[in-house]
This record gives structure tokens, sequence and C-alpha cells, in this order.
């Protein structure tokens, strides 16, 4: 199906999400939309889906003009969307889900769960979409419930798929399969938009590259580029993508983990035995596939999971098992795997969240009265400093987007006086922009001598901040190597190969 | 008025509210026209003579009118007698009665509500306000009957008793949700029944209970406890110091909420329990304290209600349509748990309620209507989608946030 956008514009009150868009998507091409957080390319998704309607341009199917006036529109003429955030009912089977909406019935309106379940192994066949149809969503890995998605949208026979951010939920294997189901997809005809900001993706597998910025076109560019190229075009100024790392005094041991041990929610032993030091001066990255302990292990470091058996030392003082305050007090600034759980709370101002754990400390508070005058200007002041792109300070932090939102819990952690700072997948989702400018925060703390610990999926970051790798497998740190030994042996050790 | 103006509506909380206020009182007039046997008739002979409609409407802005100019009078004043006491000086007690009547009314009812909203902005329902209340009630009875002192000193021990009569009850709920993770809804509901058992004990089988009575009637607050009439005992007006206290009880609430250390502790328990124990508050620690200050305030309703109007309580303390516990709910959900909103729902209703008495008693429309009409503002203000579609506004998708949660939070 062939898909053009002409001069689409999309406004919010004064703010103009999408300035004259116009791109054309070719039948069975991986067109890739490519731009910062905030660029408009998930407004621009929404149109093309009908779920919000240009004020101005046409969108063409196979030359002909259509309008939606919702995403019902938009399915019946062929476009299907796989959203960032899932859309699956969690206790309902693979097969039930797919039709829902749509089910086969036998006489009297009963399910047909076997005509329900063949169709998803036809397309699951057609398309290398494996999957069992008649297991439970909410026990499918993220990887699977996005097939599910993926197979929902081509059951209704989708000859145009959105894919907004697929992979930013995904571990390394799951996104090299996803590029191969892509790739089969294009091949059956099938185009597909994907939305992402993430280089290396673009590069494997897109064929046409458009990059937006600020709503508008800035470029089309081709795969071939590099990814310095790319990461400039992107964010319009030239942008450094390795670390830049001076030597640095190691000093003394500032977080000493002696034979820990954490279980997780069922009781299950997903951390047995680790013993870690972290110095001054140190970055320590933690490598692993996702699931392998390391969410458990910073959460027992924070205070946020009890430590079963072991010692958790914070610059000399025992912290094993201490609440949250205390440790917090003790020097530790901690970045949480998921911000918008505990991170964040949505609700408040961008000004609040950058005090939420100092809040009633001084400058912020005196006696019992917050001092809410020291709070705004620390707000107008870690804004600035640490670019975080909202309309105010007393903006909801829920109104800015994933990227922003990472910046307010660094520039609020970063801005306490701490010893050791320890963050989980500190630059998810967020784009190069804003990433190189986490990783010079991460370094410049590094440099000013505090201990660093960093968990990370990526391979990349890990190897471009870490000056120590620690590689978790099953629970446990396998091995802790320089970076210097290179992708391969790193990557084999978190498949267990260090065993 | 034009579309952008009725658009803004959809943002201005506020507006909402005045516009569900509105729908409150043309259902209300749906409701008399229903239920008014001389407005039926006169629309049953519609089609008798050519001049039956205009007869039938007649007679309905007759009755409805009517109704809506008692509860207007009743529950705010006579405009007349406001002209008459201003040019003459005098029958001021008369034309202030109902004025006073309604200020009454709200006292107890502000200070309740406000105990309800601070739990409500953490995240907790908070139903065990009655029974706080009329804890409050018995402590300040004890201490305000048995006890002798002077005023100075009297008065306040009798209040704090209120107060600290509420924070037990409070702290029961506090504790078994904190320690043992028992909902709040159930053991606070429950409570309200255990602590109406109780106040009939305490009033028939202590010695609070009046000397020489069989009944389950107190003995009555010394003169040095009461919460005394504000313009003197001879006035013949109700309205007591206690609306001093209701306003400290405010200003309290404005800046615990808004500018307290232990206020931000609370709302960001509310908004999100995860982040309030990842960046260091104690979640337990927090639940048993907003139990004991939404517990203590609805406490201090209590003894508030009892020094300004009872001055003794008895086995129907706060029970039944008198219970401002319950009341206090719904006024938090009508001012959006915030100071003002509370200031604003509580007037509202005590208004309608002092207000009724005069409309039954003028037009013999029940007071129930007034029920009805409380209700009724209630269900619209909790769904402003609704409001929307029936005035067309097309307003964004921001709807009002009740900071309120589902039974299986």
């Amino acid at each position: 199906m062939r898909v053009e956008l002409r001069g689409i514009t999309k406004r919010f009150g004064s703010f103009t999400a999408n300035d004259a868009i116009s791109l054309t998507v070719e039948p069975g091409q991986i067109h890739c939309l490519l731009g910062e957080n905030g660029a408009g390319k998930s407004t621009l998704m929404n149109v093309v889906f009908g779920l919000l309607h240009a004020d101005e341009g046409e969108i063409l199917i196979n030359g002909e003009s259509v309008a939606f006036s919702n995403s019902g529109d938009a399915v019946r003429k062929g476009i299907g969307m796989v959203h960032q955030h899932f859309m699956l009912v969690p206790v309902f089977t693979v097969a039930e889900n797919v039709v829902l909406g749509f089910e086969p019935t036998k006489s009297l309106g009963r399910l047909d769960a076997k005509a329900a379940a063949d169709q998803i192994r036809t397309l699951s066949a057609r398309f290398g979409l494996d999957v069992d149809p008649d297991a439970v969503v909410e026990n499918l890995p993220v990887g699977l419930q996005q097939r599910v998605e993926i197979i929902k949208a081509l059951s209704h026979d989708a000859e145009l798929l959105i894919l907004d951010e697929p992979t930013a939920v995904l571990t390394p294997q799951e996104i090299d399969a996803l590029m191969d189901i892509m790739r089969s997809l294009a091949a059956a005809g099938k185009s597909i938009l994907f939305i992402t900001h993430k280089l290396k993706e673009v590069r494997a597998v897109a064929d046409v590259i458009t990059v937006i910025r600020q709503g508008r076109v800035v470029d089309t560019v081709s795969p071939s580029l590099s990814e310095g190229e790319l990461a400039t075009a992107m964010v319009g100024r030239s942008v450094s993508l390795t670390v830049e790392k001076e030597d640095v005094v190691v000093g003394a041991a500032v977080l000493e983990l002696r034979n820990v041990t954490v279980r997780d929610d069922r009781g299950v032993a997903v951390v047995t035995n680790v013993s870690l030091d972290v110095r001054e001066g140190q970055i320590m990255a933690i490598a692993g596939v996702q699931g392998n302990g390391q969410t458990e292990l910073v959460e027992a470091i924070a205070g946020l999971r009890h430590v079963e058996s072991g010692t958790i030392t914070l610059g000399g003082r025992d912290i094993t098992n201490a609440s949250p305050r205390q440790i917090l007090d003790a020097g530790l600034g901690h970045v949480p795997e998921d911000r918008q759980r505990d991170g964040l709370v949505l609700s408040l101002s961008v000004a609040d969240n950058l005090v939420l754990n100092a809040a009633a400390k001084a400058p912020f508070a005196k006696g019992w009265n917050r001092r809410l005058a020291a709070v705004r200007d620390n707000a107008t002041a870690l804004v600035e400093r640490f670019d975080v792109r909202t309309t105010g300070i007393d903006a909801e932090v829920g109104s800015l987007s994933g990227g922003n939102q990472q910046k307010v819990i660094v520039a609020r952690e970063l801005s306490r006086d701490i010893t050791c700072f320890i963050a989980a997948q500190p630059t998810r989702g967020l784009d190069v922009g804003s990433i190189e400018y986490v990783h010079s925060q991460i370094v410049a703390e590094r440099n000013s001598g505090r201990g660093v610990v960093i968990v990370s999926s990526e391979l990349d970051e890990v190897l471009a901040l870490g000056d120590q790798v620690a590689v978790m497998f099953a629970g446990t740190i396998v091995d802790v190597v320089s970076p210097d030994v290179g992708r391969e042996a790193i990557g084999l050790l978190m498949a267990g190969g260090g065993q | 008025m034009n579309r952008t103006s009725l658009r803004r509506i959809g943002e201005s909380p506020s507006l909402l509210t005045f516009f569900a206020l509105l729908l409150g009182f043309l259902i209300g007039a749906v409701v008399i026209i229903a239920t008014t046997a001389p407005v039926l008739n006169a629309w049953r002979q519609l089609f008798s003579s050519p001049t039956a409609v205009l007869h039938a409407l007649n007679v309905t802005f007759d009755n409805v009118g009517a109704a809506y100019r008692a509860l207007f009078v009743g529950s705010i004043g006579n405009p007349s007698s406001f002209a008459h006491s201003l040019a003459t000086g005098q029958s001021w007690t008369a034309t202030l009665t109902p004025l006073s009547e309604t200020l009454t009314y709200a006292t107890p009812l502000v200070i309740a509500s406000m105990g309800v909203a601070l739990a409500f902005q953490t995240g907790i329902f908070n139903i065990g306000a009655n029974g706080q209340a009329i804890l409050g009630g018995i402590g300040g009875a004890w201490i305000g009957s048995m006890m002798h002192a002077p005023m100075i000193i009297h008065l306040p021990l009798t209040l704090l008793a209120g107060v600290a009569g509420g924070v037990l009850g409070g702290l029961i709920p506090g504790i078994l949700k904190s320690f043992a993770g028992a909902h709040e809804v159930i053991v606070t509901l429950m409570l309200n029944y255990v602590i109406a058992f109780f106040l009939v004990y305490v009033v028939q089988s202590t010695p609070l209970q009046q000397p020489g009575q069989a009944n389950d009637i107190s003995r009555t607050l010394d003169h040095s406890a009461l919460l005394l009439p504000l313009f003197g005992a001879g006035s013949g007006l109700r309205v007591s110091y206690g609306v001093f206290v209701a306003a400290g009880v405010v200003a309290f609430g404005w800046w615990f909420l808004n500018r307290s250390t232990l206020g931000f502790a609370f709302r960001v328990t509310g908004a999100n329990p995860n982040a309030a124990r990842a960046a260091g508050f104690n979640p337990k620690r927090i639940i048993i304290l907003v139990f004991m200050i939404s517990g203590g305030l609805a406490g201090l309703a209590g003894v508030v209600q009892l020094a300004s109007t009872n001055y003794f309580i008895d086995g129907g303390f706060l029970i039944g349509s008198a219970g401002i516990g319950f009341t206090a709910i719904t006024v938090s959900l009508l001012g959006r748990n915030k100071p003002a909103g509370i200031v604003w729902g509580s007037l509202l209703f005590a208004a309608l309620g002092v207000g009724g008495r005069t409309m039954q008693a003028r037009t013999g429309i029940p007071l129930d209507l007034a029920l009805i009409i409380q209700s009724i503002v209630v269900l619209f203000v909790a769904s402003p989608v609704l409001v929307k579609e029936i005035f067309r506004l097309r307003a964004k998708a921001q709807t009002v946030q009740l900071a309120t949660k589902g039974w299986s939070q």
C-alpha cells in the first residue's frame, strides 16, 4: 500500500506539533521516522491512525484522498498501529486478544476458540511470528506481547503497520527478533512506518529515513549514513556519541556488597551471594539481560527490598535493611528503573518533583514549613542546567515527555549531596541529545570522586561508561571485567557463558 | 453566553460546580412538578380549554417559585426584612436568624469535611468520620460536664478532649491498616456501628449519664465549657464562637496541604505510594498520622457540635440524618478536597438543610427535596463529562480529578 502525507499540520493551541509534514511510504518499504523526544513523531502517527485530526493537509492511500474520523476508519483502510504501551487484556489468551471485537462465533454466539486459534496459527506461519495462541498474555514476556499486537494488526488485514518506539521496552535479543519480523513483513509487501530515536536500529532495518525536528521534516536520508551523521541530522548540531573520560585516580570503596542475597516478590532468591566493591572515581557498570537480578539488587541497595543475608556498606556505614530515608541521608543518589512508578509523582509539579526526597530538609523547609521560594529557585536553576523541556516549573511532571521526566530525576539526584550515585537504565527512552548530556553528567560525578553504579541492558552504554563491567547472570555476578575485553566477550558472559 | 466562554467551563472547576448546581435546581423543579398535586392537576387539564397551557405554566412557576423562594428566605433571609431592619434598626433577630442557622449547621460540617479531605488527599477513605465525631462528642461531654474549671481552662480542655476522642477513633483503623493491611473502608465503616453502640453504653451505664435519669442522656456541659452564642445568649441567634474554630481549621487545612512538610508527604503518598517510599517517606507512619489528624478533626467537629448547639449528648447524638461525619464525605467531594471548596460546599449543604425546613413549613413540599438537590449536585460534580455533554461544552478532555481511588486501590 502506498501512503502519502501531504502538508500535514497539527496545532495544539499556539503550539505547532506538526508543521506541513509530507512523506511517502511505498509498498514493502520500511520507512523510518527519526526524531528527538517531543519532535512530533507520535502526534503525526496519531494523525495517520485517525486518533487526531490534522488542521491542514491530506492523507492519500494508493493515490486516493482519505479522511479518518476515528481509528476504526483507519483500520478499515488497512492501517494498523502498535502502540508503545500495549493495549492487551492481560488475563485473556493470545487468541482471545487478537479476535477481540471481531470474534468468530459458533451457533448462539458462542466464541469459536478453535477458529480463533487457527487464524493466529495461519498468521504466525505466514510471517514467522511464533507465538502460542493459547498462552495467557500476562504470562508472556514483553517481546511476545508485542508480537501479539502485531498479529492483531495483521489480522485486520493491515497493509501499513505503524510501530511507535517498539524497541524501547525490549531486550537486545528481542530487538533482533523484531528486526527479523519487520524484514519478513516488508518482504511480504507490507509497508512499515517505524518510529524511533535509536540510530543503530534505524541503520539496521530502514529503507528510507525521514528526519523530523521541532515538528518539521528537516531531511530525508539514506540508512547508509553513519550514526554520527544521523545524530547530527536529528539533533541539529553535532553530537558526540562516544563518552570522553579522563583518567581519574580511583579511591577507597564507597559501596561494598558482601554476599548479598535478595528474594523477589514470590520468594525466589533472585540475587545470590553477590559481592561487589564500587570505588570513588569509578563507574561500575552492571551488565546483563533483563531479569537476571539487577533490578532487585538495586532495590536492595536503595532500601526498597529486604536483604535476606549479607551486608551492604555505604561510605563505611552499614546500610543493610536500613530505611530508604536513612540510605538517602547516608549519601545515595538513586535513579530508579521504573521512573513513573518509583521516581516521580506525575500529578505534582516539576518543582515539587525536583525536591521530592529533600522537601523536609533545609533549604527547602524550615521547621514544619516548606520554603516554596527555595523550591522554586532550585527548580529554575535545575531546569536550566539540565535543559528540561517544560512549559514551566509549575507544570505537572506527567505532561513532560519521557526523556524530560528522566532528566528531572537525574537532576534531582545529582543536585543532592551524595557519595554514591546508582542509576538503573539511566537513558532508557532518551534521545541521543539527552543521552549525551546524561552521560556527561554521570562521568562528571565520577570525575568529582563519587562512586557510580550504572545498570543497563544496552551493551553500548555499558561499554561507553563503565570503568569496570560486572556481568550478572541468573542472580550472580559471573565476572567483573574491563570494558576493553570487547562486546563479544561480555555478550558471552551475559548469556551465561562464564560459568 | 458565546461559545468560547462556554468552552472555558470545561476547564474551570468552579464554573463546572456552578453548572452542576444549576442542574440540581432544574431537576429539583422537575421533581416538584411531578410530585405536587395542584401542578399535576393543572397539566392534566391541558386540553380542557385554549388557555389551559398558560394556566398550567402559571401554576408551575408559582409552585416552583414559592418553593425556591422559601428555600432562599429560610437559609439566607428575606431581602425585604433586611431592608426593613436597615431602615428602622429593628427586628434584626428575625432578619438574621436564617443566616445564623445556616452558619450554625455549617460550622461542624466544615471541620469534619476538612478532616475527611485531608485523608482523601492522601488517598485514604475515612468513612469513619462520623464515629470519630461521636467519640469527640463523648470526650468533650466527659471533660465538659464532669470537670469544673474557669472557662479559659475548661473550654480549651473540652475541645482538646474532643480532638483526643477523634484521634483515638482514627488510630484504630490507622494501626490496623498500617500493620495488618486491613482495608480502611471496611474498618472505618464498621467502626461507626461499634461507636454508635458504645455511645449508648456511655450515656446509659457510666457516670456520664445524667444523674436521676434512666434514659440514655448525658450530663449537661458546664457553662464554662460552652462555645457561647456570638451575639450573646439574649440575642436569639444561635451562631456561636464555633465559627472561629471552623475558620481556624480551614486556615490550618490550607497551610497543612500547601505549606507544611508533612502535608507534602501526605500528598506525595496519596498520589504515588511507590515513589513516596523511594523518596524516603515512611508509608506506615504516614497512614497512622493521616488517621490521627483526620480523626482529630472529626472529633473536633463532634465536640463543636456539642459545645455550640446540643450542650449534652444522648443515644442519638450525630445518628441518622444528624450524621455530619457522613455529610462531610459528600461535602469534601463537592469541594474537591480544597479548603475553599469545603467552605462553600458546607455552606451550600447547610443552607439547603436549613432552608428546606422553611420550604416544608411554607409550601408543604417535603424537606427531602433539599436532599434530592444535594445529591444531584454531587452526582454532577462527580461526573464532569456529563455536565459538559449536557451543556455541549466542547472542552478538552481535561477533567476534574477527585483525589479518591476505588475499593481495590
